[in-house]
């Protein structure tokens, strides 16, 4: 396709009404819009909210209690280091926040396709802004919606006798939104290839739950056989997971020995958290580039 | 709003050409459009109406050809070509948990209204479509009707100079097809706005200044209403006998042009369908059993060029999985 342009009209007509120069501001508030869009929608759906504190609300106290109970007739979970009075429940607290943020981060950014199929992204399709404009407030909006639902759950924290100081909420908020953020970009980056909604059962189980599992949500991640020590090696929603136990369990007071036991490693070495929110956001942005390609694309 | 612009081309369509795999959905289609005008679409399902559309919006690429809307190319410049026109698309695409003024808002921000007339633009488009008092629902709670109406005045709020509208009345009543109608033929005189839309109802292609007939990917036709009507020579005279087998030779030989079966009748045109119907009687060996004749309309000219009848029942698989999905995910979708 590349035959001249065969204007009939006042192309200098149309030439005036258009603004000259960068696109970079029309982009800006672009994503701007649809964040906010994003934001208002869920803010005007507290219900959501409120639903998805029953699953967490059942991994803490149903699976938590549970398998508590059973570790520690079986002679405890944290091993020889760990703190008297140091159970399952609290190892997967951080764990429960970090699910919360991975499900509510992908569900967020699936709700595109069906946007795509018969609502409202049409209508920002068609809109003359810059695609990439969509990917990313699109990405912003789901992770801010994730990170609140995940924030939350630090109301949870006393009954689970996992003591907050300011450091580790302070710390915690965006080491929170970076996973969000990794996590909704990679989903909306899913979601624009995406033509039905029939392909959500299939991420929700090939995609979603394994990376849930091999987060190290449930279970510490040393010790492993070496294909899954691989697996969870790769397995993004790790490298969340992670720094989001060691600052919450840092602050309720656990030793360090003790973390680094439980900690993500490479190599045998333990990771840096810093390191860890770092692989993270280079994910992020490496996703959200794909996604804003994909955007771009016409049929 | 344009000036100047009383008897120019707006739209521009040159060999217009879609493939989807080895699908031809549109397979060369040259049209104008003028500006002021309301120019219709009409074909069955499948004809290539909406995929015409999405190409000239942009949302589409064509596979080959050429197409210029309000003087700007699509395929050199989409970004351009969407900030001069509004969309109506088949599907609801306002933000149900969204209210009304809410969504063109959105709009304005998008379509960089400038911020100082954005107030002023959104209630005038809200009285223009009769829902102001309603601005502050949330457009979950809107009827099929008042949602349809949201959409026209969300997409003549950047004053656009063509307003596309993809089936507009589609699965509403009649009496709300009315009401929308009221609308849409004042845009022209009160927007001066282009109108450029599609549908398979017949009775509405008579609210259009011109209209196009698409029917497998090809325009079978293009002229104002009138001019169509006048491609069927005189009356439309619809026959029902005891063997419409039989008699369809002799019809063919009275009326001097072969009738086409169509749902158990023969339909044939006559210069004029009084005199015929006497004829008929007297001198067809088989039993003529009933027998009606009316001035063309487009339903008749587009049996004439298709060979069949437009079909309102048509429903696609699409069509059911909107239905379906509409009833699962209604809630804070279009619904």
């Amino acid at each position: 396709m590349s035959t001249p342009n065969g204007v009939l009209v006042g192309p200098a007509a149309a030439a005036t009404r258009r603004r000259p120069g960068g696109t970079l501001w029309p982009t800006l508030r672009a994503i701007y819009i649809i964040w906010y869009r994003d934001i208002l929608r869920f803010w005007r759906d507290r219900t959501r909210l409120l639903a998805t504190f029953a699953q967490p609300l059942l991994y803490l106290i149903i699976f938590g209690t549970g398998l508590s109970s059973a570790l520690s007739s079986a002679g405890g979970f944290g091993g020889a280091g760990a703190p008297a009075g140091f159970s399952y429940t609290q190892f997967i607290f951080p764990g429960i926040i970090g699910m919360s943020v991975l499900f509510s981060s992908i569900f967020a950014a699936m709700s595109i396709v069906w946007d795509r199929e018969f609502g409202f992204l049409k209508e920002v399709l068609v809109a003359p802004i810059d695609r990439s404009a969509v990917a990313i407030g699109k990405a912003l909006g789901g992770a801010t919606q994730a990170m609140a639902q995940g924030l939350i759950l630090l109301i949870l924290a006393p009954f689970v006798g996992v003591k907050l100081t300011l450091v580790s909420v302070l710390t915690i908020i965006p080491l929170v939104f970076v996973l969000a953020f990794a996590l909704s970009a990679m989903g909306v980056a899913i979601a624009s290839r995406m033509r039905s909604m029939q392909g959500f059962q299939m991420v929700m189980n090939f995609l979603m739950m394994p990376m849930f599992f091999l987060s190290g949500a449930l279970f510490p991640l040393g010790g492993l056989p070496g294909w899954m020590t691989f697996l969870t090696r790769i397995d993004p929603a790790a490298y969340g997971m992670d720094p989001l136990r060691r600052t919450l369990l840092e602050g309720a007071g656990m030793p360090s020995a003790v973390l680094d036991r439980m900690s993500l490693t490479i190599g045998g070495n333990v990771i840096p958290v810093i390191a860890e929110a770092g692989i993270l956001l280079a994910f992020g942005v490496v996703v959200l580039g794909i996604a804003v390609r994909n955007f771009r694309v016409r049929d | 709003m344009t000036t100047a612009q009383a008897v120019e081309t707006v739209i521009s369509v040159k060999g217009l050409t879609k493939s989807f795999g080895p699908v031809e959905a549109v397979r060369g289609i040259d049209l104008e459009v003028r500006s002021g005008e309301i120019f219709g679409f009409l074909g069955p399902n499948g004809a290539g109406k909406t995929t015409t559309i999405n190409i000239l919006c942009t949302l589409l690429r064509a596979t080959a050809g050429q197409a210029s809307v309000a003087g700007i190319d699509v395929e050199h410049d989409p970004a351009g070509v969407r900030s001069r026109i509004g969309l109506v698309f088949q599907d609801p695409s306002l933000d149900g948990q969204l209210t009304a003024r809410e969504n063109l808002q959105f709009h304005a921000f998008v379509y960089d209204v400038p911020a100082v007339e954005r107030a002023e633009r959104i209630a005038a488009a809200l009285e223009m479509v009769e829902l102001t008092d309603r601005a502050d629902s949330t457009v979950m709670t809107f009827s099929g009707g008042m949602k349809r109406r949201l959409e026209i005045a969300r997409g003549i709020l950047h004053t656009p100079d063509v307003l596309f509208l993809d089936e507009p009345t589609i699965g509403l009543d009649p009496q709300t097809r009315r009401h929308i109608w009221g609308y849409l033929s004042e845009l022209p005189k009160r927007q001066g706005v282009t109108i450029f839309m599609t549908t398979h109802y017949m009775d509405e292609a008579e609210y259009c200044d011109r209209i196009a007939i698409i029917d497998h990917g090809l325009i079978q036709a293009i002229g104002t209403p009138d001019e169509l009507k006048a491609m069927v020579g005189g009356d439309v005279v619809t026959i029902t006998t005891a063997d419409n087998a039989a008699a369809a030779p002799q019809i063919a030989a009275l009326a001097g042009s072969d009738p086409i079966a169509d749902n158990g009748t023969l339909r044939v045109e006559v210069p004029d369908g009084a005199a015929f119907v006497p004829r008929l009687v007297r001198e067809t060996s088989v039993e003529v059993q009933s027998v009606a004749f009316h001035r063309p309309s487009l339903d008749d000219v587009f049996l004439k060029l298709t060979g069949r009848a437009i079909r309102e029942e048509e429903a696609g698989s699409t069509d059911a999985l909107r239905m379906m999905g509409r009833a699962w995910m209604g809630r804070g979708q279009g619904r």
